[in-house]
């Protein structure tokens, strides 16, 4: 009877597992499959086996292209979190009304069209752009920055388009924040600071690590962002995977390109879990 | 003391909620410039909402990602939803590895995914265009939809159900007049969030649309790297309206939920 109870609940299941096993396990092993293929002469792929793809990566402008996306990533993830933290610890000791506020005003950036609001970077950033009128109507500069396909530019953008999940993360841990223990700290005779090094910022930081988990990720492969602002000048990984596909034709090392980036997000995902000890990524949503 | 201290909160999140929203205001602003050119101000006009309203290929590009949204969002609502509804309710040591391989789409980089698919359905030899693009996009609104149903049945008191049942209700009937109405406003609001993420994709799209097929995103991002007219600043702005009711529809919902 148990079981036959339990039988009919699977159908409900059923699409998820299907769908998931067709569209998510079955594409994933192929990329892996397709990873030791060779690259056929002229398009398309040949079914014969190569380390070739692998060892291409070692090469020194493939390494370095590794590189400086992680170097972006990591300089991204560290500002997002400095300029995250207090906002995210802020919004979470705002007034129950004000926080509803506050959550709305977060989204709706988030939510609007992320090429819009790259797009209104390059009208800030552009030569005699925005930025540009202002600074030199203030006599800040003298000339126009050409900030437009830059470095910091695109580091604006990645930054600016990360931001809100490092707020997100930090507010939901700091709202859950059970604040008695704060309050014992200062009794106790802690500082201000103190308690909140000791306390606080312990407490936290399961949102901080999920907050830098969700930043970073996705930081490595923004190639969008390094296109429009960085002007083919910031070649990320994210972009030498693009040009492979679309201008190399080159799938295979592609996807050897793709599995390594891979492996290396399952790694971050298992340190932050062995780190914060919890299986779900706090303040995904 | 504790004075300046709210004070120097505000002023933070003042100026960073306005950093946040520059971006959007100078693409809405410039939607009424009456000069092509960002860089030259020539005052305001309605010129270019004109010419968007004749604009056929751009229309059509919207009208494109609308039905892609909205079959995604829906695809992955009812996936998600039944898996959701269905994953705790039976046991089984394939359900956590399911569970994880299926949110597996939203923890990598989106560019792994384009790529995935792309080379996949290649090998298929599906046609590329609306229907892989469906199938590409419903994979990623699927977590959205699973993750909210599945906190919200975490709230849900086991014990209406049992009752219902005690009270001779069979288990279908249990759960359409119990569990339904009561995870609905999660359904809405995770189809809602997978909506706004498949409208606004670009990654993916590029990867698995036809030469035929154009996305609204797709549109601007080609535009965005060649030049820009300001009719793709109207249709932001009319987008972002959209967006807006849509966010402000969510958040509602979400109130309703938790005060249940």
């Amino acid at each position: 009877m148990a079981k036959k109870k339990r039988n009919r609940w699977w159908i409900t299941v059923a699409p998820l597992y299907v769908f998931t096993i067709f569209f998510v396990a079955l594409p994933l092993l192929y990329l892996l499959v397709l990873s030791f293929m060779t690259r056929a002469q002229t398009w398309g792929v040949v079914n014969e086996f190569t380390l070739d793809n692998y060892l291409r990566i070692g090469k020194p402008v493939y390494l370095n292209t590794f590189r400086e996306s992680f170097q972006l990533a990591v300089l991204t993830t560290i500002s997002t979190l400095l300029i995250g933290y207090p906002f995210g610890y802020f919004m979470a000791r705002l007034s129950k009304k004000a926080k509803g506020r506050m959550m709305l005003l977060v989204v709706i950036p988030f939510w609007t069209s992320a090429l819009m609001r790259m797009y209104g970077w390059i009208i800030i950033f552009r030569s005699k752009g925005i930025l540009d009128k202002v600074l030199m109507g203030l006599g800040i500069t003298a000339s126009p920055l050409k900030l437009l396909y830059s470095y910091p530019a695109v580091l604006v953008g990645m930054v600016y388009s990360l931001l809100p999940f490092m707020i997100l993360s930090v507010y939901s841990s700091t709202d859950k924040m059970d604040w008695s223990l704060v309050e014992a700290a200062r009794d106790l005779g802690a500082t201000k600071w103190r308690a909140f090094l000791t306390v606080t910022l312990k407490m936290t930081l399961p949102g901080i690590l999920s907050g830098i988990v969700l930043v970073f990720i996705p930081s490595m492969g923004l190639f969008f962002i390094a296109d429009i602002l960085g002007g083919g000048k910031v070649m990320l990984v994210g972009n030498l995977i693009q040009n492979q596909l679309q201008s190399g034709r080159d799938w295979p090392f592609a996807a050897a390109l793709s599995v390594v980036l891979m492996i290396f997000t399952s790694i971050m995902i298992w340190i932050y879990r062995r780190a914060a000890g919890v299986r779900e990524l706090e303040g995904l949503l | 003391m504790k004075k300046r201290k709210i004070h120097f909160s505000l002023i933070y999140q003042a100026i960073l909620l306005i950093l946040m929203y520059v971006p959007i205001v100078v693409v809405i602003v410039y939607s009424f410039n009456a000069s092509k050119h960002t860089t030259i101000w020539a005052g305001w006009t309605l010129d270019w909402y004109r010419k968007l309203a004749k604009n056929r290929s751009l229309l059509e590009a919207l009208k494109n990602s609308i039905v892609l949204a909205c079959l995604s969002s829906g695809a992955a609502g009812i996936i998600g939803t039944l898996g959701a509804v269905g994953m705790a309710r039976i046991g089984g040591k394939s359900k956590g590895v399911i569970e994880y391989i299926s949110m597996v789409p939203i923890m990598i980089p989106e560019i792994i995914l384009g790529m995935v698919f792309m080379a996949f359905f290649a090998m298929l030899s599906l046609p590329f265009g609306m229907l892989t693009l469906v199938l590409g996009h419903t994979t990623f609104c699927v977590p959205y939809v699973f993750m909210m149903v599945k906190s919200s049945l975490v709230g849900i008191d086991k014990s209406l159900g049992e009752a219902a049942k005690d009270l001779g209700a069979t288990e279908i009937r249990a759960f359409f007049t119990i569990t339904l109405p009561l995870i609905t406003p999660a359904v809405i609001s995770g189809m809602l969030l997978a909506f706004a993420m498949s409208l606004d994709d670009v990654v993916i799209s590029i990867f698995v649309t036809g030469a035929k097929t154009n996305t609204l995103p797709i549109r601007i991002y080609t535009q965005l790297k060649s030049g820009v007219t300001p009719e793709i600043n109207a249709l932001c702005t009319l987008m972002l309206a959209a967006t807006f009711v849509l966010v402000v529809l969510s958040q509602w919902l979400g109130s309703v939920q938790r005060k249940r």
